[in-house]
């Protein structure tokens, strides 16, 4: 099996796998880092989102071929302590029912608003749609990515 | 759904102890007495929640920590449960710590979280377990003091004496724990509140921001193998034979096994008491050492599936509930009157069918479970809403004393109903059963929406009669699939209302396992009942929302003890939605629907606003009015409320699994549509303030909301959707037909 190494969270690591394997499960299984959500496998519910070179990737559906080299920021890695202005905004509106989309839900907004500081209501929608939260906090995700991008600029 | 009657002594439910590091221990059983002679553990590790299964830790630096007992599904209830406790206790809750307690039961009583109940069976005893720790610090104080208790007060986890001493419980939980728990206590007036009604964030909230591990998906331990499940694709087959050689052969692979001779054993007709939702086929199981390789050594394997039992279609499914619709074979739960002589008499009548289709529940966290069986010990970690029922089942299945059973609870990655079914605990305690080894089994997505205990489809019809302006005759007629939507609702609203009033009810075995979904029983029957009347107010040419008041007059002063909803508080809900949505004082093209429902004991009250954007409608906006009682967590009440209304919006307008020869249509979101980001309206709630018991929110926003869109529409666009999903029907979204103002 080949033998990969990715940057993950600042840190170099090195893991053998076969090469079709997603960088989901690497992230899951091997480096123990269990923040990163499955949802569905297939790049359609955003759960899996993290940082890849600073763009919001979808883990599941990335192979460990395609990212071999690279750096990749996980939510364990967004911050120090949660410290984050999308996790202070996550925090000051209490986001969260269930939880398990909210990763991938602060990891997609974060990165739209480092390229996008300044956003309009339909972009933030917009940046947001690919991410399912089943149990539709959608009201106060949005919320919370508003008051992230004041906190930010 | 009646509330028992709680009574019981607090001697009978509590007991305290001194712990070895310092501190009191308090021990406490929800809605079942202690056995006489257990006393708390000395030490923290030792919790046994057999013999209690709740408990509160006093630290003697003043600490409190709180081992809730519900399972989180994303309900609140890790939250809004322990702030009854605090409350009572009087202490600050910045200084409350909330633990999930395990569970290592056949004791564990209502640890259940469903049916929006959570919070309404722990109101009483919460306070009063709270209220009777206060009272034991406060006496303990006293004695230190040489005063009366009745001279002490407290505040924030501090007790003052007339003279203005001051203890903090820490300085007393020696004492207390060597006192006689108290006989009497008083709980607080419900202004005298400060934490109840007051907003506190989800307790576990810093924790998922920061992507700590808290799922059953999270759960690992060291030597973990992964369990992936190969399933029949289709209801009705079952597994012939298989070949596992060349998935045997793929990377990280340790074994392929067949099981399901235990879970057999389930299923059985003389077993009935655990009525559990899964195929009696045999499965095949790769175990390997990753999630992925064990989910794409599944796809390898070659199996040979043969038909037991009639593969059914969404195509046969409607004709069947139609028939029985048409047909004569009903049991008839409530008959008022006459039905059959007032729509003889009738002026006008008018008779409307609705109809559904299957659902997912698709929690977000796909079904997992982790599981270890040794000779000595049955290890089972995940997320479940039933643990009691799960491990019981799984002692029973495997022949073993349920006492050698340990289950812990995780967060739940939702629950929706899908988790009150264990069948994964089940298969993976067969599994590790088995195998000897520390498991988890893994559905995929696929794996989580094929393997349903789905939401059944239902049809109702529904026809009343009217003379003189009167509804003189309502008749509700249910066909259902199976058992999980059937029959529990002949009085609902307008039960008691109509002189003349009948509910028949019917139902055929459907061989797809189904089971409760948010908000059972009424998560469509509100959408039917909300339309009609709509309907029907505008086939009388009367005012839609008078029509609703008018008959909620005629139940008041009702004797009629079966009656479930409250016509006052329903009057009262329809006037501040009326007032707080603008009602019919909206500007031109802002099309509004109406809908007002009581379920889960809480009344809701909800208008959507619809308007065209590119010739289309879209929701806009929906405010909503809801009367639970006194709100223990304004904040988490409001996510929670929130949640629903956008999650039925979302059923009502996307939801539909097809079936054919018994294989679900849809496997991913790819080919099964959730609502996004772009499609959810604002939503402005309104509490209604009372003093009443608190009731639960987790699901009774959501059967209005299809119904409050769907008024909307027919509003928006002059047609009436009585099917759903209505993305089913583009053509009736048109807006070619809009009348340009609004009716009634
Ligand atoms: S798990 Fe990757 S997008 Fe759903
Ligand atoms: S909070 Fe439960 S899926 Fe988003």
């Amino acid at each position: 099996m080949p033998l990969y190494s990715i940057t993950v969270n600042g840190k170099l690591k090195n893991v053998e796998v076969s090469s079709d394997t997603p960088l989901l499960w690497v992230l899951r299984d091997h480096l123990e880092l269990v923040g990163t959500k499955f949802g569905c496998g297939i790049a359609q519910c955003g759960a899996c989102t993290v940082h890849l070179e600073g763009n919001a990737v979808r883990s599941c559906s990335l192979t460990m071929d395609a990212v071999d080299g690279k750096s990749i920021t996980t939510i364990e890695g967004l911050s120090e302590n949660g410290t984050h202005p999308v996790q202070e905004a996550w925090k000051e509106l209490d986001v969260p029912q269930c939880g398990y989309c909210q990763a991938g839900q602060i990891m997609t907004a974060s990165a739209f608003l480092d390229k996008n500081p300044k956003p309009s209501e339909s972009e933030i929608k917009a940046a947001m749609h690919g991410n399912i939260c089943r149990c539709a906090a959608y009201t106060r995700i949005f919320k919370a990515v508003e008051l992230a991008a004041t906190k930010i600029s | 759904m009646s509330t028992p009657s709680i009574t019981f002594s607090r001697r009978s439910f509590i007991r305290t102890s001194s712990l070895a590091s310092g501190g009191l221990l308090i021990g406490f059983n929800l809605f079942t007495a202690c056995k006489p002679k257990v006393t708390p553990p000395v030490d923290i590790s030792q919790l046994n929640f057999n013999d209690f299964n709740a408990f509160i830790k006093i630290a003697d630096n003043g600490a409190v920590t709180i081992f809730a007992p519900n399972p989180e599904i994303g309900q609140g209830v890790k939250t809004s449960m322990p702030m009854l406790i605090a409350e009572e206790l009087d202490v600050a809750w910045d200084n409350v710590y909330v633990q999930q307690g395990d569970l290592d039961t056949n004791n564990y009583t209502r640890q259940l979280a469903g049916g929006s109940q959570s919070i309404r069976f722990g109101w009483e005893p919460l306070r009063q377990t709270g209220a009777t720790a206060r009272q034991m610090l406060v006496n303990a104080a006293a004695i230190k003091w040489g005063v009366d208790p009745s001279e002490c007060t407290t505040s924030e986890g501090v007790i003052t004496n007339a003279s203005g001493d001051t203890l903090g419980y820490g300085d007393v939980v020696k004492e207390a724990a060597l006192l006689e728990v108290p006989e009497n206590v008083t709980l607080k007036a419900s202004k005298d509140f400060k934490i109840i009604g007051s907003d506190a964030k989800n307790v576990d909230l810093e924790k998922i921001i920061t992507g700590k591990p808290l799922f059953g998906l999270d759960y690992k331990v060291d030597g973990m193998v992964y369990a992936a499940v190969l399933r029949p694709p289709a209801f009705g087959k079952v597994l012939e034979s298989y070949d596992a050689t060349e998935a045997k052969a793929m990377p990280g692979v340790i074994d392929v096994i067949k099981i399901g001779e235990k879970a057999k054993e389930l299923t059985k007709e003389e077993n009935s008491n655990w009525t559990v939702a899964m195929s009696t086929s045999d499965k095949v199981v790769v175990i390997a050492k990753t999630t992925w390789e064990a989910l794409k050594a599944k796809e390898a394997i070659k199996a040979n599936w043969v038909t037991e039992t009639p593969l059914e279609s969404t195509q046969d499914q409607d004709q069947k509930l139609l028939a029985l619709l048409d047909g004569n074979k009903f049991n008839t739960l409530r008959k008022d009157g006459d039905i059959k002589k007032a729509f003889a008499q009738a002026e006008m009548v008018l008779e409307r069918t609705y109809e559904s289709p299957f659902l997912p529940h698709n929690c977000m966290e796909p079904m997992n479970f982790f599981a270890n069986i040794t000779d000595e010990k049955i290890h089972l970690v995940g997320p479940v809403q039933t643990p009691e029922f799960a491990a019981n089942a799984v002692a029973g299945m495997l022949g073993r004393d349920v006492n050698e059973v340990h289950l812990e609870m995780t967060r739940m990655g939702g629950g929706f109903g899908r988790r009150l079914y264990g069948d994964f605990v089940y298969e993976v305690a067969e599994i590790a059963n088995v195998i000897r080894k520390p498991v988890k089994v893994i559905f995929s997505r696929e794996d989580d929406m094929t393997a349903g205990t789905y939401r059944p489809a239902i049809k109702y019809r529904i026809k009343a009669a009217v003379k003189d302006g009167q509804v003189t005759a309502y008749h509700l007629k249910e066909a259902a699939a199976n058992g999980n939507m059937y029959g529990l609702i002949p009085n609902f609203f307008p039960a008691g209302a109509v002189e003349n009033y009948q509910v028949d009810v019917a139902n055929y075995n459907s061989s797809i396992t189904t089971g409760a979904w948010r908000a059972p029983y009424t998560n469509f029957l509100a959408f039917a009942e909300q339309s009609f009347f709509d309907e029907l107010a505008e086939t009388m040419k009367v005012d839609r929302i008078q029509l609703r008041l008018d008959l909620l007059q005629k139940v008041k002063g009702t004797t009629d003890k079966r009656i479930e909803y409250s016509p006052e508080r329903m009057e009262n809900i329809i006037k501040v939605a009326v007032e707080k949505s603008g009602w019919g004082k909206k500007e031109s093209g802002i099309y509004q629907g109406f809908a007002a429902y009581y379920c889960h004991n809480t009344h809701v009250a909800e208008v959507a606003d619809v308007i065209i954007e590119n010739g289309m409608p879209v929701v806009k906006k929906v405010t909503c009015v809801v009367d639970c009682g006194i709100v223990v967590n304004p904040l988490g009440a409001k996510n929670q409320i929130e949640g629903g209304i956008i999650d039925g919006i979302g059923h009502a307008m996307y939801g539909d699994l097809v079936f054919e020869d018994g294989a679900p249509q849809s496997q991913n979101y790819n080919n099964y549509r959730l609502i996004r980001m772009m499609e959810v309206p604002e939503i402005e709630t309104h509490l209604i303030q009372n003093e009443l018991s608190p009731t639960g929110l987790g699901e009774p926003t959501l059967p209005p909301a299809g119904a409050a869109v769907a008024n909307a529409l027919k509003a928006a666009t002059g047609n009436r959707f009585t099917q759903q999903p209505f993305s089913k029907f583009p053509e009736m979204m048109q807006t070619k037909s809009a009348p340009k103002t609004i009716i009634g």
